[in-house]
């Protein structure tokens, strides 16, 4: 069937337009054919984000209207200058306009490069037509992909991910940490050890101010881990010291090592650590461990105009989490690890030992 | 009327996009929430942007149809914008914690998410629109946007029939599902 026609048919299918027999009609070629009931499926889904499109666009419409209304009422202030001269206060917005321009453009979070470099190879080759032909091609490998996978029947890849970024456990029971500005981006969250074998996992706790969120691992398919050879450092770890961190900007655990070169973060961020190590887009969420295999951070961020500086949260801020997840409710009772199973061993052993427990978290 | 009665009820309005019962929430709540983001680091503008952004979240709850409300309207939208604007201090790196007086929370992190979800969603489709080029953006605006019908349409962007507009908004719609889908496919 020419794709226009169809297109028109599935409208009027969806709008509830079409004669009994018509109907039927259609149902039988949607039964009969999975290509086209693939594309009813799409187009149902186009149709309801449109829709969904346009209610909050005249949702916005209206917020406006009144937002206007109040401003003039007074209810709402106006962008207005307050007490002070007008040379200051400019000053002042245009001092921190700086302020937050400068530190949007030199701090990017790993994660978010990997989206954008992906994203503008996508765009930036081609032009309409050459993307719109490329799409078709795509389309077709994706409907032949998702038709193996549902051959397969279990779960072995999840589709199409987006972004991809590292994660560790911190209970053997399946319980994860890493970044919130990954999992924030992700509407289903796989995660994936070093031997391939990927989880279904959802996000039971995140903390936007610390950056950082808990997954729990829900597939019945994961085996619960016992004794997790590392600790998690309370206290602060001192400049110099030798750190070492494993993570995911490949499809392959990676390993660097490098020093503590600050105790604080971007822009004096007491609840991080600048870190002298080689990360790339991916490594986000991955742990920081010192010579004696204790977790002392997670890696965040990096400076993207500077080399090699990268920000790591402290692992302290672990706790802080697990205590805000219990006190917004969260029933799960994870036991941090502290073990130290990984001291005296040399780096190799210790990487060996680490590496089971350090995952791909994966999601689109 | 009781509080929770109350509530509904504007809930209600705020499903059907009614101005009137919007209008209300903003008399009630803006004042409190200005006074959060202007006492914490923000300004007017900020304010306006966050009350938005909470007005949204709450009609994406409305329209949801299952929404019920474990407290009041006023603390829930409290804390959506407590934990908006914490987050939005974090993305500025302006730190700081929050000086504020002791308003009763609750936990919206849940619906947070699903907002930053729908966030995406539009995001994904105002990207797809602004890709197709125009007329087509226009064409497609008019028709699933607006509502406006065939007729109108055509008279409006000057095609001779109803039918010749519609064969184009066939093509446009085509283009626009391409390029939406090929969002959500064209990943790592």
């Amino acid at each position: 069937m020419n794709e226009l026609l169809l297109i028109e048919t599935v409208e009027r299918y969806l709008k509830g337009e079409m004669t009994q027999k018509e109907k039927d009609f259609f149902e039988d070629i949607r039964k009969n054919n999975p290509a086209i009931d693939q594309m009813v499926v799409e187009q149902t889904f186009l149709f309801h984000e449109l829709d969904k499109q346009a209610n909050i666009k005249a949702f916005k419409h209206s917020l406006y209207e009144v937002e206007n209304k109040l401003a003039e009422e007074g209810i709402i202030n106006k962008s207005q200058l307050k007490g002070k001269a007008k040379v200051v206060f400019l000053w002042k917005k245009y001092k921190r306009n700086i302020a937050v321009a400068a530190s949007i453009a030199g701090l990017v979070s790993i994660v978010t490069t990997a989206l954008i470099s992906s994203y503008n190879n996508n765009i930036g080759k081609s032009n309409i037509t050459y993307l719109i032909d490329k799409m078709q091609v795509t389309e077709k490998k994706v409907a032949q992909l998702d038709h193996t996978i549902k051959e397969k029947a279990r779960l072995e890849n999840p589709t199409n991910p987006n972004y991809r970024a590292t994660g560790f456990l911190i209970d053997g029971k399946g319980f994860i940490v890493t970044n919130a500005h990954v999992v924030s981006r992700m509407k289903t969250i796989y995660v994936e050890n070093n031997k391939g074998d990927y989880f279904t996992a959802e996000t039971i706790y995140t903390d936007p101010v610390l950056d950082l969120a808990v997954l729990k691992i829900n597939d019945t398919a994961y085996k619960t881990v016992y004794n997790l050879p590392y600790s998690i450092n309370k206290s602060n770890s001192d400049l110099g010291e030798q750190i070492f961190t494993m993570g995911y900007p490949r499809n392959e655990i990676v390993y660097g090592e490098g020093y503590v070169s600050a105790k604080s973060g971007n822009e004096g961020d007491s609840t991080a650590y600048q870190v002298s190590v080689s990360v790339n887009p991916g490594n986000s969420g991955g742990p920081v461990l010192n010579k004696n295999g204790e977790i002392i951070g997670i890696i965040t961020s990096k400076n993207s105009s500077a080399d090699g500086v990268v920000f790591a949260a402290k692992s302290k801020n672990i706790y802080k989490l697990i205590e805000a997840a219990k006190k917004n409710g969260d029933t799960s009772n994870i036991k941090l690890p502290n073990n130290a199973g990984l001291k005296g061993l040399d780096r190799v052993q210790q990487i060996k030992k680490m590496e089971d427990y350090v995952f791909m978290v994966v999601g689109n | 009327m009781t509080n929770s009665e109350q509530d509904k009820h504007l809930l209600e309005g705020v499903a059907l996009n009614d101005r009137k019962v919007i209008e209300s929430i903003y008399r009630d709540n803006y004042p409190m929430i200005q006074s959060l983001i202007l006492n914490n680091n923000g300004n007017s503008d900020e304010a306006r942007d966050i009350f938005q952004e909470a007005m949204i979240v709450v009609y994406e709850k409305a329209i949801s149809g299952s929404f019920e409300l474990h407290c009041q309207l006023k603390t829930y939208i409290y804390s959506v914008c407590r934990r908006l604007w914490l987050k939005r201090l974090q993305q500025l790196q302006r730190y700081g914690s929050l000086a504020e007086n002791v308003e009763e929370t609750v936990s919206v992190e849940e619906d947070l998410e699903v907002h930053e979800k729908h966030n995406a969603d539009f995001i994904m489709m105002e990207e797809a629109m602004n890709k197709i080029g125009e007329p087509c953006k226009s064409l497609l605006d008019a028709y699933y946007i607006q509502k406006k019908n065939m007729q109108e349409i055509a008279v409006d962007f000057g095609y001779t029939n109803a039918d010749n507009a519609k064969t184009q908004k066939y093509k446009c719609l085509v283009r626009l599902k391409k390029l939406f889908f090929a969002q959500f496919k064209n990943g790592l």
